[in-house]
């Protein structure tokens, strides 16, 4: 189905495996004040590998969302294998940025938001982030940011050569109690995916703390009913 | 009296502010940074053809399934002669809200601008600009009830037979290769594509007017979101318009034109290259029938915000967009029209030179 060898940078093949690379990017450096997302396909190329599956190597640009546009680019290369099993299997990644260790850190505002929120008293809960307008509180920000690296453990695993997923919106935060000095989210997150135009819901429990990363303890998916006649009033 | 004069100038400045009150529209102006409901654009789309009787002109030219007049403006200078024209849908999909909110920002800047800027007064001079701010009205609608309807994406037909969910993908609705890939058949999908062609009256108003306007359309736009892309046909992977390199170059341009506003890539190619294969889409069938220059343009983001856009990026997608949208008009307009200008001139030197040459001889 796909092409072997160059591929164009700009059409899909390149892109959804791009994104799949910036998944696994975000799983492992991804924070309530970070989140990186893909600037550019510089080259791509894609063969198929003995043991069934094909293996796009990469090299691409990404940026922090944090800074916008005028935050810097870090240039990355990777290798995504897509799996050619029975049932799906998760892409594996290889990945390797440049300088990663030298963008400006969060760990001051990681800390601050940590200590904030790690308190026995703190208990969270919000509803739709953003609000149909776009809008989210700045307190919200970070959480949204960790959701975000949360569902890309989701993104990353349910990901093949035929998907290409972004997060929609959160549809639910709520705090649970902390255990083992991490902070314990519970999220609903509503992903989109591209080819099918469907939006994906799952429920997941996330740890996070400044030293540890964020961590996905657990993923449920949930049906939707957006497709029947009017919302129960 | 001092005490007398005051009053009077009091007088006077209460009766001009009841009667600007009374006005109403005119005290406030419309928000084009923000997002607005379905009866809102309703209402704007009234006051544009009120405020500028002279170029603005509404045409009704079908029915929703729940039964709203699907209007458009059509806005262009009067001429004596039959004029060519330019199409501009938004908001097929509903979720999709920078959509519409850019089509109201296209009137907003042609008809402001048409009186002083010489080159919109041209174009609108030669062309005539059909419109349609929100074609899937019922899908606009309904993703403003709450937050749980924001993400809705379809018509909102019922489903047939055994079908329990509603609504049928618009842009996979068209006659154009309908049903022969990127669809699904299972009527709860996000891009089901209708018991049958043409089944939504949503397409079949646009199939129906754009047949009637085949021989006056140069252009044909559908606004979307999200994906920062600019599509030329076809949307099968096997078939290639005519005129794909041709259609290649001018997206590639707009994409340019866009890319120094505020800096944003656009991709530009056919679905099938850098998004996904597709068929009965609205650009596709336009294509079909022999509207030359036909594009879908799919807005920010990259998928940060995605569909729920936030309104402070209103403003400034819809002014890349803008020009990026006029690179491709003014680059039709400019064939149809400049090239007349050059025959005129060629004919004229090939008459002199051939007297030249004719009176050189007699000698």
């Amino acid at each position: 189905m796909a092409s072997t060898g160059d591929l164009e940078p700009t059409h899909y093949p390149a892109r959804r495996a791009a994104q799949v690379a910036l998944h696994y990017l975000n799983t492992h450096h991804g924070s309530p004040f970070r989140v990186f997302g893909l600037q550019q396909v510089h080259k791509a190329s894609a063969e198929d590998v003995a043991a069934g599956g094909r293996k796009y190597k990469l090299d691409f640009s990404v940026t922090d969302w944090g800074s916008g546009s005028a935050g810097p680019a870090l240039r990355c290369s990777a290798d995504v294998l897509f799996p050619r099993t029975e049932r799906h299997s998760a892409p594996k990644v290889e990945l390797h940025c440049e300088a990663l260790q030298q963008i400006n850190s969060t760990a001051q505002e990681d800390d601050a938001f940590y200590q904030k929120y790690i308190s026995p008293d703190s208990t969270v809960s919000a509803r739709d982030i953003p609000d149909s307008f776009g809008n989210m509180s700045e307190e919200m920000q970070p959480f949204w940011r960790l959701a975000r690296v949360a569902a890309s453990f989701i993104m990353l695993r349910e990901s093949s050569e035929n998907t290409e997923f972004n997060m929609a919106k959160v549809a639910s935060i709520t705090q649970q109690e902390s255990s083992e000095e991490q902070l314990m989210l519970e999220f609903v997150v509503l992903l989109h995916d591209f080819p099918s135009q469907e939006i994906v819901q799952w429920k997941l429990l996330a740890s996070w703390s400044p030293d540890r990363g964020v961590r996905v303890l657990q993923t449920e998916w949930q049906p939707r009913c957006p497709h029947a006649t009017k919302p129960p009033n | 009296t001092m005490k007398g004069s005051i009053m009077g100038v009091l007088l006077v400045l209460a009766l001009v502010v009841q009667d600007r009150l009374a006005g109403g529209l005119e005290l406030k102006s419309y928000d084009y940074t923000k997002y607005h409901t379905m009866d809102e654009i309703s209402a704007w789309m009234n006051q544009m053809e009120m405020e500028n009787p002279d170029v603005v002109s509404s045409m009704i030219y079908g029915q929703t399934y729940e039964k709203r007049n699907i209007a458009l403006l059509k806005i262009g200078l009067n001429s004596t002669t039959p004029k060519k024209a330019i199409w501009m849908d938004c908001g097929i999909h509903a979720r999709e809200w920078i959509a519409p909110a850019f089509c109201q920002y296209f009137v907003k800047e042609i008809l402001g601008s048409y009186k002083t800027d010489s080159e919109v007064n041209t174009l609108l001079k030669n062309l005539d600009f059909y419109i349609t701010p929100v074609l899937n009205m019922d899908g606009y609608n309904y993703s403003w009830i709450d937050s749980t309807t924001r993400l809705w994406r379809k018509s909102r037909t019922p489903g047939t037979g055994n079908c329990t969910c509603v609504g049928t993908d618009l842009n996979r609705n068209f006659y154009a290769n309908w049903g022969m890939v990127g669809i699904s058949r299972n009527c709860c999908s996000e891009i089901y594509n209708g018991p049958s062609a043409l089944s939504e009256p949503e397409a079949k108003a646009v199939t129906d007017f754009l047949g009637m306007h085949q021989n006056q359309l140069l252009c044909y736009l559908t606004i979307h979101s999200y994906g920062q892309l600019i599509l030329v046909p076809y949307g099968h992977p096997n078939i290639s318009a005519p005129n794909y390199d041709e259609l290649m170059e001018v997206g590639l341009a707009a994409a340019k034109a866009i890319k120094a506003v505020h800096g944003k890539s656009y991709r530009v190619g056919s679905s099938p290259d850098v998004l996904y294969a597709n068929s009965g889409s609205s650009r596709d069938f336009a294509r079909l029938i022999g509207i030359p220059y036909s594009f879908t343009f799919e807005l920010r983001d990259e998928g940060q915000h995605g569909f729920i856009l936030p309104e402070d990026q209103i403003q400034p997608t819809c002014e890349e967009a803008y020009k990026g949208a006029m690179s491709i008009i003014n680059y039709v307009h400019d064939k149809n029209f400049k090239s007349a200008a050059i025959t005129v001139t060629a004919t004229l030197w090939t008459t002199l030179t051939a007297l030249w040459i004719s009176s050189t001889n007699v000698i």
